[in-house]
């Protein structure tokens, strides 16, 4: 059996610290373009939806409702200075756009280094490299990042919210290096299975996006209720107001971070189906209620409730986004306070 | 109807609501939590013990509870039951409505399509009739098309699909039932035995083999019969380590007869691969050793014993185990030996070793020899421990291979090796591969349930208004998504450029899109209500 390669272990670590750098240097710039880039970019997001196919026979775009004298923005395309603003505000704006697009690219560098990171770790282990917490939060940061610009994809308008998906990542990072650093280390037998592979691929998969999802809902609850205040009379913008002012519509948000739990949920089932055979294969039971499965068992009834609770007519809206919330503080709760501290009460049995 | 069927009803509904069933999964989360934080029976009895005695009326309170066996409580099974039941009931009506759904036309057009989130409006210098057509043409196969002809003699066209989306929906929910019925069926025909197997030696399927032995209800009366198949022979274990002297892999190599009478077969069992017999699997679940001593006893006879010894400490197998050999009865002249094994053995005192790793490298066998009575009066006795109530101390020792070391009284120990043994474990569960089944349609329906979009669309084409054919036709178009995925905006917007296109294009060129901005509910809404 190989052993450990000490010098690849090490170009790791290194490129593992890089990533940190450059994410933190790209929140820094969806910082700048979120505080510096264009209000107002809700009342546009609709009409820019509308235009994002522009063709042939579409000659004339039927002006919403609600979008008012306010020009359809299309993502991507140069700004266009609107008349009520000035000059500077608008270079200003542009300037913050530019920045926001490099973050951006800033990001994908970020997570071409970090996917180095892991890759090199994976040959200097000789295995899938996610067999402790360290390796674990390395990726499920990465497919957090991931994730986020998948998001991006489909809803340019949240590019300026970067930010608040790098902060928890780099935050996950930084634990991962420090507190929960373990060196390079082979596999025990118990641990060497591909389904065990496959499965804490999904979790870690799974997990990061959800991470994704509950910044999308948090920042749904901000909104959500910035909107309820703002029609009531003698409203004081209050600490959020500002924030609130600067993110998309709130059923925008609700609904991107629907879309990332409805690719999830599946995914998390299938590791959770994958997690027992490999249980069944090691300890001859597939199911044996070990804490580290039942908080497993906790995350995936609240996800499936969260998907109930929005299918509900009458508890759409912060019902269910209270129940995402939850859903991600258990996954916190399985990662940290399990794996730290139940763990050692009683953990797996076996050979090792 | 009577006042308790009234109520019986209403109870049954509610039961069976959406709301009841978000309800039950939140206890259901809830219940499951201390089952995680709370030490468990069925995993570790000696934590629960010592627990409830540290917390006195508190712990005897939580074991009144159930808390010690969350997973097996009347209270964990109550919430699942009705979990259950909600589940069957709310199953049954979907399905008989989604099996109409299946069979009958898409729903007409709503009056007023202009009011739907998505719609549109273009004119076409086709007749009603061949546009239509022409449109029936262009929405193609995926959609489930309805053509009726309104009073006021324009044609709509009602537009579906998506249909796989609530099947998806239905099948993950019949297999989630399915799938707790097999746990159930699985838990009571359960069965798991685990027996120490030195190399050289076998054992068969039968419930007094075993050291220890966990059946279900079934099982434990006797409902079960245990697969007869024996492990004729270990024929050999073997584990490997890593150059820095981590474990790699251990195997046990092994003949067996899966009936009395079969013939001899032979595999390998490792960590992760057992041996799969109809019905029963046999893991390998850890492995030790087992210490070969030939003692002269005082009478001058030789015994000779191995004796397994369990390990102390699972990374550098560090174990502890006893021998024992019964003198002419009621002479006091039994020998018992209590001893340890260090498989690589350091001194850290003089005379005290610990051992550094699981690799077997010049190991010491550290004996405390007795003389007296075994006090093996009939009663049971666990073969691990040693019960020095009625024995006096004679010595003690530590022994490499082949050393001998003399005691007072004539007693001679001799250290003659040792052989590696492997805890085997046999389980039956036969729902299992059933299980998995289950659990793939879950997948499977999920992936429908949650990736498919569930789609409507209704086109109304009304002839010109003076019906002469002189002015042009008037296709309205309205858009309905009944499910989340994926930006109907856009889709819409595809859609309607292609319907426009189908067309011989009107007098006026303009393709008008209007989304609507909060209409989704309401419009759901109406557009459900319209199904009764
Ligand atoms: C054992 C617990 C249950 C679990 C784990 C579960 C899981 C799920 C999941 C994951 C979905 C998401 C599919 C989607 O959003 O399209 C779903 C949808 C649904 N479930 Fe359940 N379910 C359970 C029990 C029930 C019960 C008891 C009912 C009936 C009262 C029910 C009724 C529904 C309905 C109507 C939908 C469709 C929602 C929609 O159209 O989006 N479920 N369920």
């Amino acid at each position: 059996m190989a052993g450990i390669n000490g010098s690849m272990a090490h170009l790791s670590d290194g490129l593992f610290t890089t990533a940190i750098a450059v994410y933190a240097l790209a929140a820094v710039g969806f910082t700048a373009e979120y505080a510096f880039g264009r209000v107002g970019r809700t009342k546009a997001e609709k009409a820019a939806v509308a235009l994002r196919k522009p063709s042939r026979e579409l000659a004339a775009v039927g002006a919403p409702s609600t979008a008012g004298g306010v020009p359809p923005e299309a993502p991507g395309s140069a700004d266009v200075p609107t008349s009520d603003v000035s000059d500077a505000a608008a270079r200003k704006r542009g300037l913050a756009e530019r920045i926001g697009r490099w973050a951006l690219v800033i990001t994908l560098l970020g997570a071409l280094v970090h996917v180095g990171s892991i890759a090199v770790r994976a040959i200097a282990v000789d295995a899938v490299p996610w067999s402790n917490m360290y390796e674990f939060a390395s990726v499920a940061g990465l497919v957090g990042v991931v994730a986020f610009v998948a998001v991006m994809w489909k809803l340019p308008q949240l590019r300026h919210l970067g930010g608040f998906v790098l902060l928890p990542v780099i935050l996950v990072m930084f634990l991962a290096g420090t507190v929960l650093y373990s060196r390079a280390q082979p596999l025990v037998p118990a641990l060497r299975s591909y389904w065990l592979a496959i499965h804490v691929t999904l979790v870690s998969i799974a997990e990061g996006a959800l991470m994704t999802s509950a910044v999308l809902t948090a920042l749904y609850l901000v909104k959500q209720r910035h909107d309820r205040l703002v029609t009531k009379p003698g409203y004081q913008p209050g600490a959020l107001a500002n924030l609130a002012e600067r993110l998309p519509a709130a059923a925008t948000l609700d609904k991107a971070a629907y879309r990332v739990v409805a690719f999830s949920f599946p995914l998390y089932t299938v590791a959770i189906i994958c997690g027992a055979i490999w249980a069944e294969a090691a300890w001859g039971r597939y199911w044996g209620w070990d804490p580290k499965e039942t908080w497993a068992f906790i995350v995936w009834v609240i996800y499936a409730g969260y998907l109930h609770a929005r299918a509900t007519a009458g508890w759409k809206g912060r019902v269910p986004a209270w129940i995402n919330l939850a859903g991600f503080g258990a996954i916190t709760f399985n990662f940290l306070v399990v794996n730290i501290v139940v763990s050692g009460l009683h953990s797996y049995a076996g050979l090792s | 109807m009577s006042a308790t069927a009234k109520v019986l009803r209403m109870g049954w509904r509610r039961l069976t609501s959406m709301r009841t069933a978000l309800i039950l999964l939140f206890l259901l989360a809830v219940a499951a939590v201390p089952g995680s934080l709370l030490p468990q029976r069925p995993l570790n009895p000696s934590n629960v013990s010592s627990y409830i005695k540290a917390h006195g009326w508190w712990g005897q309170f939580l074991n009144s509870v159930d808390m010690f066996d969350v997973f097996g409580s009347p209270w964990f099974a109550a919430i699942y039951l009705l979990l259950f039941i909600s589940l069957v009931g709310c199953l049954i009506p979907r399905i008989r409505v989604h099996a109409r759904a299946l069979t009958r036309k898409p729903l007409p057009a709503p009056r007023n399509l202009s009011r739907l989130p998505e719609s549109g409006r273009f004119e076409t210098s086709d007749a009603p009739e061949d546009y239509a057509a022409a449109a029936r043409e262009t929405l193609g196969r995926r959609w489930r098309v309805a053509q009726r002809r309104e009073d006021s003699g324009a044609l709509t066209l009602s537009a579906e699909k998506g249909y796989s989306r609530e099947t998806g929906n239905l099948l993950f929910h019949v297999a989630l039932l399915a799938s707790l019925i097999l746990i159930a069926v699985g838990r009571l025909y359960f069965y798991e035995g685990s027996v120490i197997v030195r190399q050289g030696q076998g054992f068969c399927n039968a419930v007094v083999n075993y050291d220890t032995w966990k059946p279900g209800r079934f099982a434990a009366e006797g409902k079960v019969g245990p697969a007869p198949f024996c492990i004729e022979k270990l024929n050999k274990f073997t584990a490997t380590y890593t150059r820095t002297g981590e474990p790699a892999q251990f195997a046990a190599a092994i003949s067996y007869r899966d009936r009395i009478g079969a013939p001899l077969q032979h595999d390998t069992i490792t960590v992760n691969h057992p041996l799969r017999l109809e019905g029963d699997r046999v893991y390998l679940t850890g492995h030790g050793f087992a210490p070969t001593v030939t003692i002269r006893m005082p009478d001058g006879q030789v015994v000779r014993q191995t004796a397994a010894f369990l390990p102390t400490d699972a990374s550098t197998l560090y174990s502890e185990g006893v021998f024992k050999a019964n003198g002419p009865d009621g002479a006091k002249q039994d020998i018992g030996i209590s001893g340890f094994f260090a498989p690589t053995p350091r001194q850290t005192a003089p005379g005290i070793y610990t051992s550094v790793s699981a690799q077997v490298n010049n190991p010491v066998l550290g004996i405390f020899v007795y003389k007296g009575d075994l006090n093996e009066n009939g009663l049971p006795q666990s073969i691990y421990s040693l019960d020095t109530s009625k024995m006096t101390k004679i010595g003690a020792a530590n022994l490499r291979v082949g050393q001998t070391k003399s005691f007072p009284g004539g007693v001679k120990v001799t250290f003659d090796g040792w052989t590696p043994y492997a805890n085997l474990q046999v389980s039956h569960d036969p729902a299992q591969t059933y299980l998995l089944f289950s659990a793939l349609a879950m997948v499977l329906g999920l992936g429908a349930s949650l990736g498919v979009r569930r789609r409507r669309v209704w086109l109304r084409i009304a002839p010109g208004a003076d019906g002469a054919g002189s002015s042009p036709t008037v296709v309205e178009v309205g858009g309905l998504a009944r499910s989340d995925s994926g930006n109907f905006t856009a889709e819409f917007a595809g859609l309607l450029t292609r319907l426009a296109a189908a067309g011989t294009p009107g007098a006026e060129q303009r393709t008008l899109h209007d989304t609507a901005d909060d209409a989704f509910d309401e419009s759901i809404d109406a557009i459900g209500a319209r199904k009764d």
